[in-house]
């Protein structure tokens, strides 16, 4: 019988860079910057790393297939260095190889690091993918946005709601976001922004407007993680540990099959559940402190909170507008600004979000400091509302 | 008795008022306004010859078998393989029986005339039974210019059998000249044209008379005795003048369709043929012609089957789903005349894998999915394994069609970040009647006219076209039905 990760993997170190459009570097400064930040924090010699994790997912710009990047860039000495890919879930998956490598004995510590540097295309917005050669011949040509646009056309229906209604809990759901990331010395973009700018923005894909989008940044994040033992030998005190790891695909239902609606992640409601399981968590919307969720566009992050099982089905937007996900509110989310202000270098991400939520529990966040945080959430969704990949991971005060 | 035994086509819905054209270019060419009546049909950015041809001929299958037909002959000067049969593409489109004949009938604008009778000769001989013949035309010309004015885009499809024959076959005579009114040579995208007055007068005011006169005395039949003459000509006068000179009163004359449509090369005769079969009652005798490098004359004795006959959308269906065009830059980006910035985005792609398209030809051409022998669950595309949660079958698929299958929105978007030929690219997930759905394209639609459970029907239409290979890529995509 499974026991699960629960408080197995301790994180001693963390890193992450200034996220935005990084003209003057590229992925080898980038996690340079990430990693020297890691290692200090850890207190460790790079010697000690046993074997890495490096989740990257865009091949068409950045560092190009298998882990060699990694190593070759930080001057690994020999070790053990695998490359993760799984859509946006790419930066989690990295921290998952080296939780469950600590956790099975095999290493004493490792390293897990996320990059990506989207800003060499010469346009907005993710690379264009040329698709797998079926693709190519049927599947429309899906943009981010545009895929996860179709969201509010189906969430709108399924529950009746006013789409200028919805639109406006979306324009909340950045305008929070914005509120955060502006006192994020880390975070792209740090203007605060009023709703009606946001609701008056040029539109990328109906119904999401500019500021429903998150930025397109480079960036890299990184950790590094052993077991609880070793960490108190190293003379760790109030430490964080994993409490749950959790990923789950779609297996064609969404996109095949003839029931959904377009109005829920079916991957995202049972990577929660299980990561809740996982975790001893009875009642999340208590016992969850904050979460930093991949708020990609507004209307994903929007449906997010009741696939989490935070929200009631239907009852994110009222949820959404009483400020239950604001930075004073109930369940803060997003509170290092999130996708939204720093961007989606896609293989940083998760470990982005991680950096917040170690940040806020070890009282280091200051300006954005919550208050007492004991649990924190984060959560990736990867491809399309039809087929993703789901990732959700908490983390918290060890032994707490 | 063999004949004609259905009857199909398909209009662009897109129309082109020709004032427009006059608005824009008259500046350059005044005298383009001398022809500037009604509107033109013009195709979407995602149809040409091969989409309409497929759209017509899939309206002519309406109520009909499809396994029957032993050949498909296609029609037309604008198709868009030089070496890669055409009516290949068209048959896997409309999945009919693989041990079928099938040929392109080109390089003039009587090929569809002489298919048909080539395909009644066959016919004739007993060797097959059912045929079908499809004529399509979308012709490029350069703008302000009468033949940009003249010309419109559409198909027309005729079954051609020896049972339940609609319009009986009685006979056929042809003259062929090498009279070239206009060419275009291979690899050039624009007609060459002689001068009008030589070609009203030396072409259609002498060659068709001759064919019909032909076609008179071979059958031994009067003019009078005719309920319709249908031939195409796009000098008005022209098309009247030869009337009176074969002595056909103007209400025996089918209209020649320039207010409505324009001319549309190949497929015109037919098109004017599906017009007059549609107002055609049992025991009209119907004479039909074409012009183009000489004329093919036939003529029809309509019998008591065409009351029986399905409706089908024809001429008067398709003109009728229309929306009007008064933006003829936006006809010019098209067309291809005018050439916009469509950003670096725009320039992924690369080579499309023809192994892929070989093996995967039913679904990709065909929209022809699965269906679960186990649990009754349509799916596309056609898996290995029943999507279907408690069911999960291996190896339990049946082909299943989709094409023909009503369908309706479950959720959609009009994306302006997509690479797209006429923003924003609508697209969204239909779900199809009896099980089945997937992520489409959608086309022919306003985005601010779509709405969740709003009903579909596919359509065959161009999905790119890679310029540094020459290769045209076709699927299917929803349109959205306009709701009362």
């Amino acid at each position: 019988m499974a026991t699960g990760i629960k408080d197995k993997v301790a994180i001693i170190g963390m890193g992450c860079t200034k996220f935005g459009e990084r003209w003057d570097v590229g992925s080898e400064e980038l996690m340079v910057e990430a990693f020297e930040e890691c290692i200090k924090d850890a207190g460790i010699e790079k010697k000690d790393i046993q074997a890495a994790w490096l989740g990257t997912c865009m091949d068409e710009v950045n560092v190009g297939k298998s882990a060699l990047s990694l190593p070759m860039t930080l001057r690994l000495p020999n070790i053990a260095v695998t490359r993760t890919e799984n859509f946006c879930a790419s930066g989690t998956e990295s921290f998952r190889g080296a939780c469950y490598a600590v956790a099975s004995g095999a290493y004493d510590i490792c390293l897990a690091q996320g990059v990506e540097k989207l800003k060499d295309t010469g346009y907005g917005g993710l690379p264009a993918s040329s698709g797998n050669s079926l693709a190519r011949f049927w599947m429309p040509n899906v943009t981010a946005p545009g895929s996860f646009a179709m969201l509010a056309s189906g969430y709108a229906a399924k529950y009746g709601i006013d789409p200028g209604e919805l639109k406006k809990a979306m324009a909340h759901v950045s305008f929070k976001s914005h509120a955060n990331g502006a006192l994020n010395p880390k975070a792209h973009l740090r203007k605060a922004v009023t709703m009606d700018q946001i609701l008056n923005a040029p539109i990328i894909a109906h119904p999401l407007g500019l500021f429903d989008c998150c930025g397109v940044s480079d960036g890299s994040a990184c950790a590094i993680v052993t077991t609880p033992e070793i960490a108190k030998d190293l003379g760790k005190k109030d430490f964080v540990s994993v409490k749950a790891l959790q990923l789950a695909l779609s297996n064609g239902y969404e996109a095949q099959y003839n029931d959904w609606e377009c109005d829920h992640f079916v991957t995202t409601s049972k990577a929660s559940s299980e990561a809740y399981k996982e975790a001893g968590i009875k009642e999340p919307r208590e016992e969850i402190s904050m979460m930093e969720v991949h708020d990609c566009f507004s209307i994903t992050e929007l449906v997010t909170m009741e696939d989490l099982h935070i929200s009631e089905r239907g009852q994110a937007p009222k949820d959404i507008m009483d400020g239950f996900y604001d930075r004073d509110g109930g369940v803060p989310c997003q509170v290092d600004g999130g996708l939204k202000c720093f961007g989606h270098p896609i293989g940083a991400s998760g470990l982005r979000m991680l950096y917040e939520m170690y940040l806020q529990l070890h009282g280091r966040a200051e300006e954005r400091q919550i208050k007492d945080p004991k649990l924190g959430l984060t959560h990736n969704l990867g491809g399309f509302p039809f087929m993703n990949i789901c990732s959700v991971a908490i983390i918290g005060k060890y032994g707490v | 008795m063999i004949g004609i035994t259905s009857y199909g086509a398909n209009i662009p819905r897109l129309r082109l008022t020709r004032m427009a054209i006059f608005q824009s270019m008259g500046w350059f060419a005044p005298a383009i306004m001398a022809v500037a009546q009604g509107e033109k049909a013009v195709c979407n950015w995602d149809e040409d010859a091969l989409s309409m041809a497929v759209e017509a001929s899939r309206d002519c299958l309406v109520g009909m078998k499809k396994e029957n037909i032993d050949a498909l002959y296609l029609c037309s000067t604008t198709l868009p393989y030089a070496d890669r049969q055409n009516a290949g593409i068209v048959s896997t489109a409309l999945n009919l029986r693989d041990d079928i004949l099938t040929a392109d009938f080109t390089s003039s604008l009587k090929a569809g005339t002489s298919a048909m009778v080539t395909a009644f000769d066959v016919i004739q001989s007993g060797e097959k039974k059912s045929i079908m013949v499809t004529a399509s035309d979308h012709r490029e010309t350069k703008g302000a210019y009468f033949y940009e004015m003249w010309f419109g885009d559409g198909a027309a499809s005729l079954l051609l059998g020896d049972k339940d024959v609609i319009a009986e076959f009685k006979g056929a005579y042809s003259v062929s000249y090498d009279f070239a009114d206009h060419y275009r040579g291979t690899g050039h995208k624009f007609d060459y044209m002689w001068e009008e007055r030589w070609v009203r007068d030396e072409g259609y005011s002498k060659i068709i008379p001759e064919a019909i006169n032909g076609l008179l005395k071979k059958c031994n039949v009067s003019i009078d005795s005719f309920a319709k003459v249908v031939y195409p000509c796009f000098f008005k006068r022209e098309h009247i003048g030869i009337a009176k000179k074969l002595g056909i009163p103007p209400d025996k004359l089918q209209d020649n369709m320039h207010e409505v449509c324009g001319e549309t090369g190949t497929a015109h005769p037919l098109l004017m043929f599906v017009a007059a079969l549609e107002e055609a009652k049992p025991g009209d005798k119907i004479l039909l012609a074409s012009f183009g490098n000489g004329c093919d004359a036939m003529y029809f004795e309509v019998t008591d089957k065409i009351k029986k006959l399905k409706e089908h959308k024809g001429v008067k269906g398709s003109l009728a789903i229309r929306k009007e065009l008064d933006n003829y830059q936006k006809y010019a980006k098209f067309r291809d005349l005018v050439k916009v910035e469509m950003g670096i985005r725009a320039e992924a792609g690369g080579q499309s894998a023809i192994t892929v398209l070989w093996r995967k030809r039913k679904m990709i051409t065909g929209l022809v999915g699965g269906k679960c022998k186990k649990c009754g669950t349509p799916q596309f595309p056609k898996p290995e394994i029943c999507v279907k949660p408690d069911c999960g079958a291996v190896g339990e698929m049946e082909d299943y069609e989709f094409s023909a299958r009503d369908g309706k929105v479950v959720a959609y978007t009009g994306d302006m970040l997509a690479v797209s030929q006429e923003p924003p690219a609508v697209y969204g997930i239909v779900q199809f009647e009896g099980g089945g759905r997937m992520l489409a394209d959608f086309t022919d639609c306003e985005l601010t006219e779509v709405k969740v459970g709003q009903p579909i029907r596919m359509s065959f239409r161009k999905r790119y076209y890679d310029e540094d290979r020459g290769f045209h890529a076709y699927f299917w995509k929803a349109v959205p039905q306009a709701q009362a």
